[in-house]
């Protein structure tokens, strides 16, 4: 047991800190959730990819550095320490992309990876509908079995990013028959400008319209977008759902920042006593979450696979943001409300944690019910 | 970086494991709180020939240490099974231990587990005297002053401690004078450390339990186990162990006093809200000293305070942070 880095990771970790000292732009890229900051994170994307610093864990032949996940957490690390911008391609390079890894056609591979590595094309996840969300294996929205392929119809909603983004991966209901609600799901790839897709924004908390709602009606994805077997959706989904929410979806070297950028502020505020507590507990978690996460990668590393254990990182993090960004806020006193700061934005951000990528009951269900083998109780 | 227990490791676990279930640990420390110590000397002895004290103890005076990852896995284990006596003070002794003379005529017993020792540790700021814990089954009484170790000559009456099988004494004033600016510090790392692991183990033990315990019970026709409001405070308690164990693991790799305070105050805060969360969750029964689970619960929220609540362990934190770090 040990955490001295490697000489090649030592030397991955200051290649990765001279790169971005060098291109990380030095005025902040406006919102990614507007029309014009996606443009500029897409190019961001772009420039990341040209020197391979934008998937450093996947295969070299999709645009990787075969660098594996703990390479990837120290990348991760710089990154964030640097200040870089907010990843536009990350619904697609955090979800789709192991997907693809573990389940899909070499063909897809090496069609749909290398252009999301670039930002040529961003991705938006179509798995939530209005009447599916904590219970999303309801969904009702339809696959019908077309001449080469299949007709989608139905509605998505919360889709992040979707209002600007190029395509969506999510689940449709292929066999209506299928005796179990989790069984006849199709998952899929369609484009989000194909005929038949209407996508209508919806302004965030934060006022951001990046958000969107999918109407579908009819629209055709030839069956090489399909991803596994159709009726495997849900399998398919979960399966890598739950090993990346724990590792990929939040990094700690994002909350390693956020920490050290609070600890700042309140030693900048005169090191208020009052607060010493909660800043304390925000570079603990922020410890605690990085070293948890590290030992996640070396199991990984050791041919384990992660699986619900995940859950507790997603409580975990997601509680963590939260807390930390209210003692910025707090920290500032009557100014704390002005929302046009870094640390405003980043609390209203905060906020959604415990609600996307299966709220926090949810998350809690899982622990107590698969981690603990407490009993199923009624839903 | 490769953070993962290695296998050896892993094996000591279960062997000290294997052999904590079979010793009635729970039977042990009653007798041990009534001030009867025979089954809990042999029980030390055992634990001692497993390795554990030695892991504190230099090669050089006996031991195999010091060896912080393989104390802090042993230390967990001792806390699940609740074993009591001053195992975090003879580690501690082992630190202070420092100048050859005394290390090499007390040390080889403590690494053996030949005797066991006990610590006080006077800061400026404690009006009445530090206290000691089995200071009356201490073999050795160690106390620290700011100006130097002293091996007390005796104690001066033993007082009950919130957690029954923990007996509190002030050791006597004066006594053979070990050294002078004693390696205060280092030692406080070890008392922490231990502190930490021993902590986190009891709130395992109390979260096991737990499980167990809210799986059987039946109310309203189904286990409680099956309500979302007991399951919710579970899945917690477990997250918050879950998350205090990288934090041991990680202060015993690096020993820096920022890792170690960020262990004992996570680790201890978890083990409080898992205590809390098993008597709840054990309703009327859970407040019985009967049941054995009082065991762990009151330890738990003893282990809060000792060597640094978490209020002054976040306080360390901050102060290791005074200087801005890179990283
Ligand atoms: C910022 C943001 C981004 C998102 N991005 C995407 C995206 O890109 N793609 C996508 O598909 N979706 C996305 N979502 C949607 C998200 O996945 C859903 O909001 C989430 O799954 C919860 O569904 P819901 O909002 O319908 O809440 P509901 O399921 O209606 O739940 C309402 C409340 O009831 C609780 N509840 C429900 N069932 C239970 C239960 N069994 N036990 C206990 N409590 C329960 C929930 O925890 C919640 O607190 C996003 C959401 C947000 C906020």
């Amino acid at each position: 047991m040990d955490l001295t880095l490697t000489r090649e990771e030592e030397a991955f970790r200051e290649e990765a800190r001279a790169w971005l000292a060098a291109h990380v732009p030095r005025t902040a890229l406006p919102s990614l959730e507007t029309a014009e900051g996606f443009a500029a994170h897409r190019a961001w994307e772009a420039e990341l990819a040209a020197d391979r610093w934008s998937v450093v864990n996947w295969p070299a032949r999709y645009g990787g550095r075969d660098a594996g996940l703990v390479r990837w957490l120290l990348f991760e690390e710089e990154y964030w320490a640097a200040d870089a911008p907010g990843r536009v391609g990350q619904n697609g390079i955090g979800l789709l992309a192991p997907t693809l890894l573990a389940h899909g056609t070499e063909e897809q591979r090496a069609r749909v990876l290398p252009p999301m590595a670039t930002g040529e094309v961003v991705w938006a996840q179509a798995w939530s509908e209005p009447e599916a969300g904590s219970d999303l294996a309801s969904l009702r929205s339809r696959a019908v079995r077309a001449e080469g392929g299949w007709l989608l119809s139905g509605q998505k909603t919360w889709s992040s990013r979707a209002a600007f983004a190029d395509r969506a991966f999510g689940l449709f209901r292929s066999d209506p028959t299928a005796p179990k609600p989790h069984q006849g799901l199709l998952y899929v790839m369609f484009g989000l400008r194909a005929p038949g897709v209407t996508v209508r924004p919806v302004g965030r908390l934060d006022g951001e319209p990046t958000f969107a709602e999918l109407f579908l009606d009819e629209v055709f994805v030839p069956d090489e977008d399909v991803i596994g077997e159709p009726g495997d959706g849900w399998r398919i989904a979960m399966s890598t759902a739950a090993d990346e929410r724990g590792l990929t979806l939040r990094s700690p070297g994002r909350f390693l920042a956020a920490a050290d950028r609070l600890h700042a502020l309140w030693r900048a505020k005169g090191g208020p006593p009052e607060t010493a507590g909660r800043v304390a507990d925000a570079l603990i978690g922020a410890r605690a979450y990085q070293l948890f996460t590290y030992a996640a990668a070396a199991r990984t590393r050791a041919g384990e696979r992660l699986g619900p254990e995940s859950s507790m990182n997603k409580v975990f993090w997601s509680e963590l943001d939260i807390a930390l960004h209210e003692t910025a806020l707090d920290l500032l006193g009557a100014r704390g409300e002005a929302a046009d700061t870094a640390w405003a934005r980043r609390y209203v951000f905060a906020l959604a944690g415990p609600i996307y990528a299966g709220t926090n009951e949810i998350q809690r269900d899982i622990v107590a019910e698969r981690l603990l083998g407490l009993p199923k109780g009624r839903r | 970086m490769r953070f993962l227990l290695d296998p050896e490791h892993r094996a000591f676990a279960a062997s000290l494991d294997a052999m904590l279930t079979a010793a009635d640990t729970p039977g042990t420390a009653r007798e041990w709180g009534r001030g009867e110590h025979a089954r809990g000397r042999a029980l030390w002895a055992r634990i001692a020939d497993a390795g554990v004290f030695a892991l504190a103890v230099p090669e050089a005076y006996e031991g195999l240490g010091p060896r912080p990852v393989d104390l802090a896995v042993a230390f967990v284990e001792l806390g699940r099974h609740a074993v009591p006596g001053p195992l975090v003070e003879t580690v501690t002794a082992a630190a202070l231990l420092r100048e050859p003379g005394p290390a090499k005529r007390l040390l080889p017993a403590l690494a053996s587990g030949a005797s066991m020792a006990t610590v006080a540790y006077e800061d400026a700021s404690s009006e009445e005297g530090a206290f000691a814990l089995d200071g009356d089954a201490a073999d050795v009484r160690l106390s620290v002053t700011p100006a130097g170790l002293r091996l007390a000559p005796g104690y001066d009456g033993v007082r009950p401690s919130l957690d029954p099988a923990r007996r509190l004494a002030r050791l006597s004033a004066g006594g053979e004078l070990l050294s002078v600016g004693p390696p205060a510090p280092r030692a406080l790392l070890t008392a922490r450390l231990a502190t930490a692991a021993q902590a986190l183990g009891v709130g395992l033990a109390l979260l096991e339990r737990t499980v167990a315990y809210v799986g059987r019970r039946t109310q309203f026709g189904v286990p409680v186990g099956s309500f979302q409001a007991v399951k919710h405070r579970l899945a917690d308690t477990r997250i918050a162990l879950e998350f205090a164990r990288p934090l041991v693991l990680g202060a015993a790799v690096t020993m820096a006093p920022a890792d170690v305070a960020a262990a004992k105050a996570s680790a201890c805060e978890a083990a409080y809200g898992a205590a809390r969360t098993a008597l709840q969750a054990h309703g009327a029964i859970g407040y019985t000293a009967e049941y054995d689970l009082s065991l762990w619960l009151t330890k738990a929220r003893a282990l809060r305070t000792a060597w640094g609540t978490p209020d002054e362990c976040r306080a360390a934190v901050l102060a290791a942070r005074a200087r801005p770090v890179s990283r």
